[in-house]
């Protein structure tokens, strides 16, 4: 903002009949933006403080028992198959957040140094299928890995494999590959804005002082573009802990994550606090994790220089 | 070196490509499979038919939902599209205390888990006494959708010569008549842009209706339930071929006009940024 801009409302202020108050860029942008905000409150932030609330209560067949306790904490925390099904959902999204961003960068990179002219068309291709249907998605890949599936009807026509094989559909194995793919453009964008904010003078200057391509790459523009990957790791990492669909429809037994837990405790088992309580644990859980994921990457990043 | 220097481009183009492929191959295999006579996916295709898509038409239970769709679709895409229009322009034109953690507010249903953000909405609408219906799914698409909304129109708004307005004002223009005939014109593909990347992100989505929802099946829900029933695949392949077509067609349209936008106001970023 320039400072013209900046001195020019006072003059305005001057010649109005409507108070000051009321006049001031900061009233009158905080007034803007208000019904958005309130809205946000209503039905996110109130939502949040209810399932908070919830989850110190106790159900009671069809009523809730507003006493406090920690009970459902317990349960959450110590009960094997809440237990189980916690660490196996971090232990996906972890896993799926590093392999996102592995195979995002070298992407993000091509189109960032090497796209030219055709910037802006290899992005809109790899918006696009993230904008098709995240049900339908995940579906595609339920046809591709089933019992009578591409991949195994294609295995058995190369003759690879004489009989379809059961292990390639209802395991955490293909909950990770088909998040993989569901959240590949989430992961790109993010590296690919922070490699275009790398000044490329700096390259040069590391290539002209005698490093190489591999050298002045992984000195300069890998720690440069540190930022977009860690926002790319955790915008992948935070939500995937929370996926209902692709494990419900990939996963099997044993691909069950936390969130089919939470989505029953609100349907058939009919325990609202408990459910609370596990989705609670999950955020504080993912956030923590998310935490120590950017202190890894910040500390990676302080020994590449 | 230089051999390096040489050979790495080649490699990463051939990535790229083996990228793109990894991204569009599952997405090909619902049109691929909604054409095939046989009801279960597998190669080499037995006979290709449409009669997949001639059946669509005649099921009830699909043409509701498609209404629902449509219906909840337009009215989210109104209502964040407005919320989005009042935020974008806050952030864009004023500098006020609080300003930044505000936006970080309305931005965050972009990171956070979808369940998690659906049932806490179930409880609060239940706790109101709401009954679930599409008007509550109406209400979770529109939190949903307003981060995107902000990330279009902010695109479009940023860069916005104020002077414009200025100019205007001091030529003897009503506020009204200035934002009609200086600001609306200038800002109008933006705004056409949001509405369409709304509306199919509300096609689109599940986790949220399907929680908020009551008896009233939206497309997403409505192909959920058939996902049961290993003979109504074809069928749902076909459904899902047609939305991925629609989706796309939209989203193409959106892009064009976000970018008419932002060459108007001469501002890149938006989508990517």
């Amino acid at each position: 903002m320039t400072a013209a801009a900046e001195g020019s409302p006072p003059l305005r202020v001057a010649g109005s009949r409507r108070s000051p108050l009321l006049q001031s860029e900061a009233a009158q942008g905080f007034a803007l933006i208000s019904p958005t905000f309130v809205y946000a409150l209503i039905l996110l932030v109130l939502p949040i403080l209810v399932v908070i609330a919830h989850s110190f209560w106790t159900q009671n067949y069809l009523t809730i028992d507003h006493t406090f306790t920690l009970e459902n904490y317990r349960i959450a925390l110590t009960e094997p198959i809440y237990r189980d099904l916690l660490w196996r959902s971090l232990y996906i999204s972890l896993t799926v957040s590093l392999l996102t961003v592995a195979l995002a960068y070298p992407i993000a990179y091509f189109i960032s140094f090497h796209g030219g002219r055709h910037k802006s068309l290899w992005l809109f291709l790899i918006t696009i299928p993230f904008w098709t249907s995240y049900l339908l998605r995940v579906m595609s890949w339920k046809v591709i890995l089933g019992y009578n599936g591409v991949l195994n009807s294609g295995l058995m026509g190369l003759g690879i494999i004489q009989e379809p094989s059961d292990a390639l559909l209802y395991n955490s194995t293909a909950v990770i590959i088909t998040l993989t793919h569901a959240w590949a453009t989430f992961a790109i964008l993010p590296i690919f804005v922070s490699l275009e904010k790398v000044d490329r003078t700096l390259v040069e200057a590391a290539t002209d002082l005698g490093d190489g391509p591999l050298r002045s790459f992984l000195r300069v523009t890998l720690p440069l573009s540190a930022p977009g990957v860690i926002s790319a790791a955790l915008i992948v990492m935070i939500p995937t802990v929370g996926d209902y669909v692709t494990p419900k429809l990939v996963g099997g037994k044993d691909g069950v994550m936390i969130a089919n837990a939470i989505q029953a405790q609100f349907g058939k088992a009919s325990n609202w606090p408990l459910g609370a309580a596990l989705s609670v644990t999950t955020m504080i859980i993912v956030s923590l994790m998310a935490g120590a994921t950017v202190l890894v990457f910040r500390a990676l990043q302080r020994l590449a220089r | 070196m230089t051999a390096i220097r040489r050979f790495l481009p080649g490699w990463l183009s051939s990535y790229a490509v083996l990228y793109l492929l990894f991204l569009y191959l599952p997405v090909i295999f619902l049109p691929i499979f909604s054409i095939n006579t046989a009801a279960t996916p597998k190669f080499p295709l037995s006979g290709v038919t449409l009669h997949w898509y001639e059946d669509l038409p005649r099921t009830p239970a699909l043409i509701d939902a498609t209404w629902n769709s449509l219906i909840v679709g337009v009215s989210a895409a109104i209502l964040s599209t407005v919320l989005g229009i009042l935020a974008a322009r806050s952030i864009t034109r004023y500098r006020y205390p609080g300003r930044r953690p505000i936006n970080g507010l309305i931005m965050a249903p972009l990171v956070l888990p979808e369940v998690i953000v659906a049932i806490s909405m179930l409880l609060v609408m239940l706790q109101l006494g709401l009954s679930l219906s599409l008007f509550t799914v109406v209400l979770g698409h529109v939190l949903v959708c307003i981060p995107y909304s902000m990330t279009v129109l902010t695109s479009g708004f940023e860069g916005f010569d104020r002077s414009l307005e200025e100019a205007s004002a001091d030529l003897g223009e009503s506020a009204f008549g200035t934002f009609r005939r200086v600001t609306l014109p200038m800002v109008a593909p933006a705004i056409i842009s949001s509405l369409l990347v709304c509306f199919t992100i509300s096609l689109d989505e599940f986790i949220i209706a399907f929680f908020l929802t009551g008896t009233e099946a939206t497309l997403p829900i409505y192909i959920w339930g058939q996902l049961r029933f290993a003979a109504k695949l074809p069928g749902v392949l076909a459904l899902g071929t047609l939305l991925l077509f629609a989706s796309f067609l939209l989203m193409t349209v959106a892009e064009i006009l976000r970018r008419r936008a932002a060459r108007r106001t001469q501002n890149e970023g938006g989508l990517y940024a």
